[in-house]
């Protein structure tokens, strides 16, 4: 068993009170602990359920919170008050839901794969809180400090489209397989420049841990990489199925798109994830273009994570109440034909840039900031140019269509007749 | 220019974002400490020092003070307001009901040269749960005898309830909407200010002198 966890300072704590007089605490001064020595063992698998349960039930309470802002802000939004009824300000509104939506009757239809249909929310609320296991919330902070801390987000995020697929084809309807279909079209849309966006950040950190691109971030990487935020919030909007993208759940066109035949707990398992995906989205962008926890000194860094983590939720939250949702050709053009360029064209800028500042000091982030953002002004205008934004002209009628109203010429012998036409 | 609506369409919504809510909210608002104490009718030092309670709940966010709903003064309420002195049984209103909801049985009554000849009214029923508050009923009225009321909150617990009798509508207060009645609104009255005591008042003419009056039932006859 390695001692490298006790860098953390969550678990350090709590492992050192547990196991007392270890080696790798009495440096730390910690003098004596609930178990005798040499039962380290059982002290480091008890600090991990603790940092787990811990994690785990934040996530959880942060959902809660985020539910009844998220409402608030919406209601703000529309020039209304939000719900404001049930405790200090609304706060327990989403508690009540939740209470509500557990104590409802769990129905599954008489078709529907009974295992994969309850399965599929299991599948796809786990995922979503393993993401947060390698976000730093403080410093010290993490669950684990994985040295392919991105590539882990990468693989992770990915698996809610399984669950998906999975819920969809379990319960035998056509709607739900529809918005599954569009769910994996926009993941293997959104997933490559979503992917590649991150390449520049992972490029001038030198590594893909969490930890150390924080460190690297002697200014906010947003300021470095406008174009690599730019595509990987557009894509991560994408991925995690909001609005403007929020295909899935067309209201419009698939009334609850995979979510139709869900019930109970098992539908409010699917909300929990698409909320917890919006906190692990907006931390995620807080860590990488953010700088995380990095803050000015007096204010502790939880709080400066939790600062900058609630500006991102009000972008997002922003961008979901002003733009409305996209055709399905005009996302997977958008990402295909727009965001795949931009992210190419970061990487090959960004790639140039550390090729001549390889390690770049803080003036030398500085000059690149400066050179990367008229290249991400430049190259948005150029690729929306190629997408092609002009906007709608009326149509110009040919010399050949007919003058309307028509009424001149002879109506073919079973016109009028219904289902008559085309024999 | 290329892409800027997108910005624009940002600044629309954080623009309506920053602006005050217009909900009405009822049957009570939230306030805080300021709001608490200004209900109260003191200053928020005053009212954290005399009430600490009470301040606490406002600063907590629990703290309500009912409201009263603005409406206007054509409000079509569940009920009616009605003068039995200007009614004259001639069921005009139960004939233009479209539901047919309005039941009324009168028989001969009182002959007066001084007030002038009527029915007297036994019964009239008014099935307010099957009532679309349509107004035709008022409308077809004569003599301005039935109104629209003002009130809204009359929810019952069984349906039968829901009809308003001669005695109830007598007892009633007497707050009539001025929905196709335009002599309130000339005359400044107010259903949510006031109450009309008289019955003279809800007339679309001029109140006769008892002059006139005595000249027309008594010397010209």
């Amino acid at each position: 068993m390695s001692a490298a966890f006790l860098d953390n300072s969550l678990w350090r704590n709590i492992y050192c009170v547990i196991a007392g007089e270890s080696t790798e605490c009495a440096a730390r001064d910690y003098s004596s602990g609930l178990l005798p020595g040499g039962m380290e063992w059982l002290a480091f698998l008890l600090s991990a359920l603790v940092v787990a349960a811990i994690f785990a039930n934040a996530i959880l309470g942060g959902v809660i919170v985020l539910i009844w802002g998220e409402r608030r802000l919406f209601g703000r939004f529309q020039n209304r008050t939000g719900p404001n009824r049930w405790g200090p300000w609304g706060t327990l509104t989403s508690v009540a839901d939740a209470i509500k939506t557990m104590f409802k009757e769990d129905l599954v239809p008489a078709e529907a794969d009974r295992i994969l249909f309850n399965l599929a929310p299991v599948m796809i609320a786990a995922p979503a809180l393993i993401v947060f296991s390698v976000i730093p919330v403080g410093v010290g902070t993490y669950v684990a400090d994985l040295n392919v801390g991105v590539l882990f987000i990468m693989a992770v995020t990915s698996l809610t489209t399984l669950s998906v697929l999975t819920a969809a084809w379990s319960s035998a309807n056509r709607i739900a397989i529809l918005s599954a279909l569009r769910s994996v079209a926009l993941l293997v849309s959104y997933e490559i420049p979503m992917a590649l966006a991150l390449v520049g950040v992972i490029m001038l950190a030198g590594s893909m841990s969490l930890g150390s691109i924080i460190e690297a971030q002697a200014i906010p990487f947003i300021l470095v990489q406008p174009l690599g935020f730019f595509v990987f919030f557009l894509a991560a909007m994408a991925e995690m199925a909001r609005a403007p993208f929020d295909l899935t759940e067309a209201e419009s066109e698939l009334a609850a798109g995979y979510l139709n035949d869900y019930a109970s707990m098992k539908f409010g398992l699917f909300f929990l994830a698409e909320f917890i995906a919006e906190l692990s989205t907006s931390a995620i962008i807080t860590t990488l273009f953010l700088s995380g926890w990095k803050g000015w000194d007096p204010i502790p860094s939880h709080l400066w994570f939790a600062v900058k983590l609630i500006l991102v939720l009000f972008v997002i939250i922003w961008f979901r109440m002003t733009l409305p949702r996209l055709r399905v050709d005009q996302v997977l053009k958008f990402a295909w034909k727009g965001l795949f360029e931009l992210t190419m064209i970061n990487i090959i800028v960004t790639a140039v840039l550390i090729a001549i500042w390889p390690e770049p000091s803080t003036t030398e982030l500085w000059i690149m900031a400066a050179i990367n953002w008229p290249v991400a002004i430049i190259s948005i205008w150029a690729v929306s140019k190629l997408l092609g934004t002009s906007s709608y002209e009326n149509p110009t009628p040919s010399a050949s269509a007919p003058i309307y109203p028509v009424g001149t010429e002879t109506l073919p012998a079973n016109a009028g007749v219904h289902g008559g036409g085309d024999k | 220019m290329i892409g800027m609506g997108l910005p624009r369409g940002f600044v629309v919504t954080l623009k309506n974002f920053l602006r005050p809510h217009s909900t009405e909210q009822y049957p009570d608002r939230h306030v805080g400490l300021f709001g608490a104490a200004k209900e109260a009718g003191m200053n928020p030092v005053q009212f954290l020092v005399k009430r600490p309670g009470d301040s606490l709940k406002a600063i907590a966010g629990l703290a309500t003070v009912p409201v009263k709903v603005k409406q206007s003064a054509r409000f079509r309420g569940n009920e009616f307001t009605y003068f039995e002195e200007r009614c004259t049984a001639c069921a005009s209103c139960a004939k233009y009901c479209p539901l047919g909801i309005i039941e009324i049985v009168s028989v001969p009554g009182k002959i007066d040269a001084q007030e002038g000849e009527s029915y007297k009214l036994e019964v009239f029923d008014i099935d307010i749960g099957r009532c679309m508050f349509c107004g035709l009923c008022v409308e077809a009225c004569p003599y301005d005898a039935l109104h629209m009321g003002t009130s809204f909150e009359r929810s019952k617990y069984v349906r039968d309830d829901l009809v308003i009798t001669k005695d109830e509508l007598w007892d009633a207060e007497k707050r009539p909407s001025a929905f196709y009645r335009p002599q309130f609104e000339e005359n400044g009255f107010d259903p949510f200010a006031e109450e009309m005591e008289d019955f003279h008042d809800a007339g679309r003419h001029e109140r006769k002198t008892y002059d006139e009056m005595k000249k027309k039932w008594v010397d010209e006859r």
